[in-house]
């Protein structure tokens, strides 16, 4: 959805090249990093909202299992955002400080999402590196076999999965770790093939060392710039497909939250003139998935900086 | 070229069968069969429920039936929870809604989309591009789920503009905010994923060529730039379509439409297996047969690719 083919693919390009220059390509990216105001600021939002998860409950006055017995009944009137009872984003229909739950929601969906993109990122630089550098019959079978599970419609595949098998975050997250390295495998393929005739790659196989130990040691480090940036799009995503199918109340339960639960609940009482409790959720969900936009866009330009 | 559509079918097909018996063994591997009730039957009952359903039959033999049923007559076989309805029915009377909305928003998705990228890419650093780009960005973390709600705030509760759900037989009124929520984020992704392209198309050397031949601007974009920046487009057609479907399920959710969406998470919180199965495999075969059509359209455009 937010991953273009073409940057990924000229980064791809740029990143096989080979380096004439002095500076690393790491120091350059850094200091053109460090120019791009929005992925700047967009890693401090992140870097803020990553302590809102963390510490956010000891600012919280109330627990976000705890029911507030004074508002509940009169959520529209009483429940709203105050400071003086405790509740900064005030509470929802049944009296719970919408503070905690927040900070709950928050800590889930962020966990979400990084553990789905690191289950992208072993799987898939593995898989796609293996197929890459052996290639022939084998990357045939093992690339026919990623387009194939691509064109089955996985969010279906996964409330199945998420219904038979019982509604659990380990669920949830096998679910996810199932189909978000394909991408990436497709990706890091391409990378390998034109890292695979390298001179460095000839010379380990020259001096004889193990294919494994190259795709290890000679070819992965090599691979670590896509895979970053496509790891920090991949959050976002992840994030958005737990929220859908939290949103649709299959996903996280009760007392836990996420963002996609918390947005779900505000969604169906703004009729009741209740708006804090889709506002908060929303906007952190928002500017969470904005952040981490930004931040991988100004990574890729980082490394790739061809004027665009 | 035939023989690349042919070559496209041969790995469609599969694909499809797999999907099928993928989905039916996960049906047979969850814990609990469909008849697993809190109290439970006497067993006589059960086992003359499991064989009006066909379940006391091997698996293999089940299987086979089941895919034999929908390769050979199209059919999904029963409801395992409406006694009275078969999975065709419900699937039927959810299809045409799904397929009405659905078409609507892919077809201003791409329409807005690219001509969104196009006009940001010629007015490249104007103030249309900035606010093409601008857009653009903000549009794509409101997905569906978020723009359902806010849609619905904005213009049912606050300017009471619009009837905040339902379907009415497809009265335009209420068709438009399903519309708007299900293409927004796809509105967004296409204008970005066009207008890149579009720069790279038009920094290339065959439109130099073109303009210093002398041609007018509107010519070279119409007829010498738009077709190749077209194909990253198409690629991304077909996983925009799939991710649209299942956005299908929210907009039935939220806006009580009743498509095929409504009927997949009925069935699936009331664990009616046939009628979820019935709805992946149909909607997997809808996402292939979509992919097939979108490789071929490719194919047909680039130049570069042989059959």
């Amino acid at each position: 959805m937010v991953v273009d083919t073409i940057k990924m693919k000229s980064l791809s390009d740029r990143l096989a090249a080979e380096e004439v220059k002095g500076r690393s390509l790491w120091a350059d990216a850094r200091h053109r990093f460090l120019r791009n105001k929005a992925a700047v600021v967009g890693l401090v939002i992140l870097f803020l909202i990553g302590l809102f998860a963390i510490f956010g409950n000891y600012v919280a006055a109330w627990s976000n299992e705890e029911l507030d017995f004074s508002v509940m009944g009169q959520v529209a009137d009483l429940g709203g955002p105050s400071l003086s009872n405790g509740h900064y984003f005030g509470t929802d229909d049944l009296g719970r400080d919408l503070f905690a739950r927040t900070v709950q929601g928050t800590r889930i969906s962020l966990m979400v999402g990084i553990v789905g993109s690191l289950i992208a990122v072993v799987v898939g630089t593995l898989y796609g590196a293996t197929a890459g550098y052996v290639g022939g019959r084998v990357d045939n079978i093992m690339m026919r076999t990623v387009d194939i599970l691509m064109s089955i419609p996985y969010m279906f595949v996964l409330i199945l999965l998420l219904v038979m098998f019982g509604r659990s975050i380990a669920m949830l997250f096998i679910g996810i770790g199932l189909i978000s390295w394909l991408d990436m495998s497709r990706i890091v393929r391409g990378q390998t093939l034109s890292l695979k005739h390298k001179e460095f790659i000839e010379a380990a196989q020259a001096t004889g060392v193990p294919s494994f130990t190259i795709i290890w040691r000679h070819i992965v480090p090599n691979l670590l710039g896509v895979v970053a940036v496509y790891a920090t799009l991949l959050v976002p995503l992840m994030i958005l497909t737990e929220s859908f199918i939290s949103f649709l109340g299959l996903g996280v339960q009760e007392p836990l939250t996420s963002w996609g639960a918390l947005i779900s609940e505000g969604a169906g009482t703004i009729n009741y003139g209740t708006l804090w409790q889709l506002a908060f959720p929303l906007f952190f969900f928002i500017i969470t998935l904005f952040a981490f936009f930004f931040v991988g866009d100004g990574l890729r330009d980082a490394l790739d900086p061809k004027d665009r | 070229m035939l023989s690349y559509i042919a070559k496209r079918l041969a790995i469609a097909v599969p694909t499809l069968l797999l999907l099928i018996i993928i989905s039916f063994l996960l049906m047979h591997a969850a814990p609990g069969g469909p008849f697993t009730q809190e109290r439970a039957l006497p067993p006589q009952v059960l086992a003359n429920l499991e064989a009006k359903y066909g379940l006391d039959q091997p698996l293999w033999r089940q299987m086979a039936n089941y895919v034999w049923g929908i390769v050979a007559h199209f059919d999904f076989g029963p409801s395992f929870i409406y006694k009275d309805r078969t999975v065709n029915e419900i699937i039927a009377q959810g299809f045409p809604v799904t397929l009405t909305y659905g078409s609507l928003s892919f077809a201003l998705a791409v329409l807005v989309g690219v001509s969104l990228g196009v006009a940001a890419a010629i007015r490249h650093n104007t103030w249309l591009d900035y606010l093409a780009v601008g857009v653009s960005i903000g549009a794509q973390v409101l997905p569906n789920f978020v723009m359902a709600p806010i849609l619905v705030l904005v213009f049912t509760l606050w300017l009471r503009w619009l009837p905040g759900g339902g379907w009415e037989g497809g009265e335009w009124q209420y068709i438009i905010m399903p519309v708007v929520a299900l293409s927004t984020s796809f509105m967004a992704s296409i204008a970005r994923i066009t207008r890149s392209s579009m720069l790279e198309v038009l920094n290339s050397n065959h439109i130099r060529t073109a303009r210093a031949k002398g041609l007018p601007e509107r010519k070279v974009i119409l007829r010498h730039a738009l077709k190749p920046a077209m194909l990253p487009v198409i690629s991304y057609l077909g996983p925009a379509f799939v991710t649209m479907i299942t956005g299908s399920v929210v907009v039935d959710i939220y806006f009580s439409t009743g498509g095929i969406g409504k009927a997949f998470v009925d069935s699936a919180l009331n664990r009616d297996y046939a009628v979820m199965m019935g709805v992946t495999i149909l909607v997997g075969a809808l996402t292939i047969l979509f992919n097939l059509v979108v490789d071929i359209l490719y194919a047909w455009i680039d130049p570069k690719i042989r059959y």
